[in-house]
């Protein structure tokens, strides 16, 4: 049998493989990377869960003009319309502390001119959708700040478990087992009330302590992107021309490593927020009239035999915290399809 | 499997100290006069007093001295008595409990522990049962409802559900109601007939013969234990039917069917055992979960369990005893992922025989 030479002619597998036009976006994020992203717009459910991010993300941003605060400088503080501790039904005047001014959309919607409370108000006549408005911004706030720093430290640490191996490995992975040991919410829980006599109520004490307890999963995630990537063909062609170990690692290995991480950190935003609702449902959170969907919820604790009469300080942030965890876990449903390994190769 | 067995013991004191040395550091960031709740139980106005108290138990002593004084209890010089130590179970005195952390466990953990074996149980059996019908009907109706029922189940926060609990079926349908038990039963309960073997609420009330009791109980946790497993249910059934469709999709299951087994074999003897191993594995981490689970949902529902203890200290920033509880719960945790991993390796033919 002869043998067919390579001729260095392929304009034959034009007419057999019909090739893929490249956008300048795919080739910018790489194809694997452009194949996660690609995926996660994929399905019905995914987009709708894009398109409730969108809408609580333009709720954060347009806050100041959906209901303007009261106090313009302590806009994140609830106004109160008295202090009777009684519920006020929705649609009820509002008599004091009211909203800046009078914002269009409000005069169309209701075709009114006054300020009512819309859906109520909550013990200690704080205005329920005021505190769900700006609730948004309390919600992003945090899980931005949670979800960058415990994404940095758990980079750090697990490249460096990675890249030194060995003993160092092995104690800082004992480490991480250490700070798992406990539930996620009741370690927060315990460092933030740990926190708070030492640095004030704010929301500082339960997002350091959401901080300290959360890194451990991306560090263990890049470890084993990192140790399985160390594997392929292009860093072993680096190490036998001679780059060094720490230009290897940061300029090869991570930049291909990091990008799953990456989303998953990001779509971790609902997880953060929820966690952070928990704990300020808990009383560790925020201050008392910060404005934050799991303090509104806490003011029902104390009328949990009349929730019959009162539903709408339950329903209301309730469905909000509801919606807003639905958007990221149905995209993030998504990621976990086109990050199984199993799935890789099918378009 | 042996060497897996005792590499995985030789990790239980890693653990231990790691846990331990954790919630001490917490403890650190505590003034010396706060710390003495560990050791007293009034804490003494008078300044004199106090300066006493931190000097007789080392309050001011270096970092190491404290630690070991706080794992063994300190020694009195001159009575020999021993006082604190949270290997000897004193784990202070709680503010806001005005009890020893100890006694305020020992009267809660075990409505605690009544509440998560009656949530993990159902989910267990039933999540299993449904994941497994969810894959062999691929794409049927079960198929459907399980993977909607797993989206919103993992959407709702426990304590909005608790809430919406609440309002429908107590506030508004008066079905079931908070508590333990009804007040008919209070003082049959608290009299010297009621013979407490296990302090279980439910399983006492079966040991002692009273199925009217035990149900008025079980309709009082209802509530309670829907809360605290219902996202369970619906990891449960996502990871049991992924589990099974990838296993129903390997070559042995086709060879089993090729030589002409019944399809009822297939599914019980072939694929569901091979299933089961990430199961195994989930069933763990739940384990985990529910105590975590316990702080909100307890808290919701007023339950007297030591989530709901330990959400009150923080609430009322009581550090020490919120540390107690934790450095309890913790021991048990230790133990429990301990139990878990020794059961996966039991399961799991490739480290059982490697």
């Amino acid at each position: 049998m002869s043998q067919t030479t390579p001729s260095g002619d392929n304009s034959l597998l034009h007419d057999t493989v019909p090739l893929r036009k490249i956008s300048w976006f795919e080739r910018f994020v790489g194809p694997e990377n452009y194949r996660i992203l690609k995926g996660l717009i994929k399905t019905p459910a995914s987009i709708l869960g894009f398109i409730l991010i969108t809408l609580f993300i333009l709720t954060a941003i347009c806050a100041p003009l959906i209901i303007p605060p009261a106090t313009p400088n302590e806009p994140y503080k609830m106004p109160r319309d008295g202090y009777s501790s009684t519920p006020k039904p929705m649609g009820s005047e509002w008599r004091s502390n009211q909203p800046g001014y009078v914002p269009g959309w409000y005069k169309l919607v209701t075709g009114n001119d006054e300020w009512v409370h819309i859906l109520g108000t909550s013990q200690g006549q704080y205005d329920v959708f005021y505190g769900i408005i700006w609730g948004t911004r309390t919600a992003f706030k945090t899980g931005f700040i949670v979800v960058i720093a415990t994404f940095l430290i758990g980079i750090i640490i697990g490249s460096v478990s990675a890249y030194y191996g060995g003993v160092v490995d092995m104690v800082i992975m004992r480490v991480v087992d250490v700070f798992m040991t406990l539930p996620y919410i009741l370690a927060a829980l315990i460092l933030a009330a740990v926190l708070t006599p030492l640095i004030g109520r704010s929301t500082f004490p339960a997002i350091i302590a959401m901080v300290t307890f959360g890194w451990m999963g991306y560090s263990r995630i890049i470890r084993g992107d990192i140790l399985s990537i160390k594997q392929r063909d292009y860093v072993m062609a680096a190490r036998v021309i001679g780059v060094k170990d720490s230009r290897i690692l940061f300029r090869h290995i991570l930049p291909n490593a990091i990008f799953p991480t990456m989303v998953l950190a990001t779509l971790a935003i609902g997880d953060v927020v929820l966690s952070f609702a928990a704990l300020s449902f808990l009383g560790i959170g925020t201050p008392t009239g910060y404005a934050d969907w799991g303090q509104i919820l806490s003011f029902a604790r104390n009328w949990i035999t009349e929730l019959g009469t009162y539903w709408y300080i339950v329903v209301w942030p309730g469905l909000t915290l509801v919606l807003f965890v639905m958007g990221w876990n149905l995209v993030g449903d998504a990621l976990r399809d086109v990050l199984d390994p199993r799935m890789r190769g099918s378009h | 499997m042996t060497n897996y067995i005792i590499r995985r013991l030789l990790l239980v004191p890693l653990l231990l100290f790691g846990v331990t040395l954790m919630i001490f550091l917490m403890l650190q960031l505590l003034t010396p006069v706060e710390r003495s709740a560990l050791y007293v139980r009034d804490i003494p106005k008078n300044e004199h007093a106090i300066d006493g108290i931190i000097k007789k138990y080392d309050l001011d002593k270096p970092f190491y001295i404290q630690y070991w004084n706080w794992l063994v209890g300190k020694k009195d010089s001159t009575t020999g008595e021993r006082s604190g130590g949270i290997l000897r179970g004193q784990f202070g005195y709680s503010r806001s409990a005005s009890e020893p952390v100890i006694q305020l466990i020992g009267e809660r953990f075990p409505n605690t522990l009544d509440l998560t074996i009656w949530a993990v149980f159902p989910v267990i059996s039933v999540g299993i049962w449904l994941g497994v019908q969810a894959a062999v009907h691929h794409n049927g109706w079960v198929d459907q409802a399980a993977r909607i029922f797993a989206i919103v189940g993992t959407s709702f926060p426990t304590f909005v559900f608790g809430l919406l609990m609440l309002m429908i079926f107590y506030a508004t349908l008066r079905w079931f109601p908070p508590g333990r038990v009804s007040d008919t039963f209070t003082i049959f309960v608290n009299s010297a007939d009621f013979h407490r073997y296990t302090h279980l609420m439910t399983f006492d009330a079966l040991l002692n013969g009273r199925f009217d009791l035990f149900l008025d109980a079980l309709r009082h946790m209802i509530l309670p234990i829907l809360t605290l497993s219902y996202i369970s249910w619906a990891t449960f059934v996502r990871v049991t039917r992924s589990s099974m469709l990838e296993t129903l999709r390997m070559e042995y299951v086709t060879t089993a069917r090729a030589k002409g087994l019944h399809e009822k074999d297939v599914i019980n003897k072939h694929a569901r055992p091979n299933a089961m191993i990430p199961v195994v594995t989930l069933a763990g981490f739940q384990v985990v979960g529910l105590l975590g689970g316990v702080v909100i949902t307890e808290t919701v529902f007023n339950y007297p369990g030591i989530g709901s203890a330990a959400a009150n200290a923080a609430a009322q920033l009581d550090v020490v005893t919120v540390l107690g509880l934790a450095i309890f719960t913790g021991f048990i945790l230790i133990v429990a992922n301990l139990v878990v991993d020794i059961l996966y390796a039991v399961v799991d033919p490739r480290v059982r025989l490697s």
